[in-house]
């Protein structure tokens, strides 16, 4: 890399006649500004054309910044190149794809806003779109609560306090299709299912034994039920974390004021921790729009087919492009769940900048 | 004095017994899983649930192997899962560590790039991906699986966070006494990333472990299966032999059970760096 080529005198003095113009150019500007960030952008700058100039002295075929360049590269190489081909190109693609008519074998048609006009009129996913909001509803106050409640009994100082951590994070790093097979047993529409059993040794009549999944009055209720069991966990971590982050002081300045436990909890634990629950809640309503295999493996039985009664926007998109292979209008689907999760994350984004303010 | 002793006692005694009740909830349908795996079919259901069978029947952890081709199911998976958590630690860290510590040129668009996708659920571009793979010749291919989970942005953008709370005086130390970038990354970033590479250990050897729209998409040929559709599988064939069922499900825990306890005590740390600051 550090070949050099003979140096012409003449050449070189071309080069320095309008690169050092330049340079003094960036430092008169750099001493002028006053915005701190400015301020070490320009100087940045000036680094650069210093180093061209040097480069330029000595005739090197790369500059030192040039050198550092390739091994910056090098470092992020070989995941970029995976994540470009195997990711980004994807996402380029889905939103062409959505204005497309394709089947995957014959050749591609523009359809404009065809695809998106099909999904109006289309019964399965406007159930799909309700089911998933329904849900979404359910599951992000419901799994907040408990997740909250959690974490501030597991940041007490008590015995076994690792035991109780791990145990209620564990569902959620469990595999899906295993716990979900006990949930349907467990849940089993059957009078003879455990819970059923239970709540009917309870007293109550064999005629109201809730059907569960089976039941389309119930069947969201169960799918939300389980999915805050699985899931609580996980944002209870970062709920302890978040609670780990609050200063100590504030806790012993109210306890001279002598407030109990209660007021503690709602006038400082609850407020300190607004940016966690923020975050908690944008992700959680992310993860909730995504929800797909839940609902596959509680309601879908042996067919692995949803009804209208459970139907959720991720399946829509499946069924339409690798059953029906309507890959276009698949992707119109895809769209409209973007869109939802986009929206969520601008409002994150800004309540970013409220917090961090 | 007295009082306040008594009620902060009783306060302990209610706070205990709402956590085991909680551990409970948690753990019964484990419990009830291990449970009926030692069972007969026709015993399973039977009212009032008998937690230790009398005569605990080990044979359903034989038999589930001869019944669906579980050991093939299981070292897909195995490998699957342990090229993906490699390629990830390696790829992310080593990205990572340039976007942290390291000035170059189209820096901030290509992270830009990351920062863009990681808004994009996998969900809305899976249609694409599929078919993109699928004209490259990757459909029903182990490969297929290991390009989807290796690359992930999730991985860059948490060990980034990581790298940035070490000090840069560190790095410029030991480029002054004559590493190079790649040294440092090994010698001195590596070492001290143990929280992070951890966590990250942990969300993709579970996510992989336990994926099943991807495998379910791509993977056709029986042989090629993973453990979680191989168990889906199983389930929906022979419903009812819910003995075999739990043992394979209980099975399919262990490794997850035993990656997620010998690392997660670095785990809430891992969740706090990279959760909440991101």
């Amino acid at each position: 890399m550090g070949k050099t080529k003979t140096i012409d005198p003449a050449v070189v003095q071309k080069k320095l006649s309008v690169l050092e113009p330049q340079l003094e150019r960036l430092q008169q500007q750099a001493e002028e500004e006053t915005d701190l960030k400015k301020k070490l952008k320009l100087g940045r700058q000036a680094d650069r054309m210093r180093d061209k100039i040097r480069q330029a002295k000595t005739g090197e075929r790369f500059s030192r910044q040039a050198k550092r360049d390739l091994v910056a590269y090098s470092f992020i190489a070989p995941n970029f190149i995976g994540f470009a081909v195997f990711t980004l190109g994807p996402v380029i693609f889905a939103f062409v794809l959505a204005f497309l008519k394709w089947d995957g074998n014959n050749a591609m048609e523009f359809a404009g806003l065809n695809n998106f006009a099909l999904m109006v009129g289309n019964k399965r996913f406007l159930a799909a779109l309700r089911n998933t909001v329904i849900y979404c509803v359910a599951t992000v106050p419901f799994t907040l609560a408990v997740a909250l409640a959690l974490a501030v009994l597991l940041n007490q100082k008590i015995k076994g306090r690792n035991f109780f951590r791990t145990v209620s994070f564990f569902p959620y790093v469990a595999s899906l299709v295993a716990v979900a097979a006990v949930w349907n047993m467990l849940f089993s529409p059957a009078k003879s299912g455990p819970v059923n059993m239970i709540l009917y040794n309870l007293g109550m009549a064999a005629k109201s034994l809730p059907k569960w999944s089976a039941d389309k009055n119930w069947v969201m209720f169960t799918v939300v039920f389980f999915s805050v069991w699985k899931n609580m966990g996980y944002y209870m971590v970062i709920y302890l974390a978040g609670l780990q982050g609050i200063n100590g002081e504030l806790y012993e300045a109210c306890g001279l004021d002598g407030a109990n436990t209660w007021q503690r909890f709602w006038y400082i634990t609850l407020p300190q921790l607004r940016p966690t629950t923020f975050f908690v809640t944008i992700i959680l309503t992310i993860n909730c729009f995504k929800v797909y295999d839940i609902v596959y493996m509680l309601a879908g039985g042996n067919t692995g087919v949803l009804n209208e009664s459970a139907i959720v926007l991720v399946y829509h998109i499946y069924e339409e492009a690798f059953r029906n292979w309507n890959l276009g209008y698949a992707s119109a689907v895809a769209m409209v769940l973007f869109l939802m999760v986009l929206a969520i994350t601008l409002v994150q984004f800004r309540g970013e900048k409220k917090y961090s303010a | 004095m007295k009082i306040q002793n008594t009620k902060t006692k009783t306060l302990r005694v209610i706070l205990y017994a709402v956590l085991i009740a909680l551990a409970l909830v948690m753990l019964v349908p484990f419990a009830w899983m291990l449970s009926a795996s030692f069972k007969l079919d026709k015993d399973v259901f039977i009212f009032p649930i008998e937690w230790i069978p009398k005569n605990p029947r080990w044979q359903n952890y034989v038999d589930i192997w001869s019944k669906i081709p579980l050991m093939t199911f299981v070292l897909n998976t195995v490998k699957l899962t342990l090229i993906v958590t490699f390629l990830q630690l390696l790829t992310s860290s080593f990205a990572a560590y340039a976007f942290a510590k390291l000035d170059f040129k189209g820096k901030d668009l290509l992270f830009l790039a990351y920062i863009a996708t990681i808004a994009v659920p996998w969900q809305v571009y899976m249609v694409p991906q599929f078919m993109m793979m699928r004209s490259m010749g990757l459909a029903d291919t182990h490969l297929a699986i290991i390009f989807l989970q290796a690359f992930s942005a999730f991985g860059v953008f948490m060990m980034k966070q990581f790298y940035e709370g070490i000090p840069t005086e560190l790095c410029e130390a030991a480029r002054i006494d004559g590493m190079t970038e790649y040294q440092i990354w090994y010698k001195i970033m590596l070492p001290l990333s143990k929280p992070s590479l951890s966590t990250l250990t942990i969300f993709t050897f579970v996510n992989t472990w336990n994926d099943f729209l991807g495998p379910l998409i791509y993977l056709t040929t029986e042989s090629k299966k993973t453990l979680q559709l191989g168990l889906r599988m199983f389930i929906s064939q022979f419903g009812s032999e819910y003995g075999l069922i739990m043992a394979a499900s209980v099975l399919s825990l262990i490794p997850v059970l035993i990656v997620f306890l010998s690392l997660q005590k670095y785990f809430v740390e891992g969740v706090a760096a990279s959760g909440v600051k991101g």
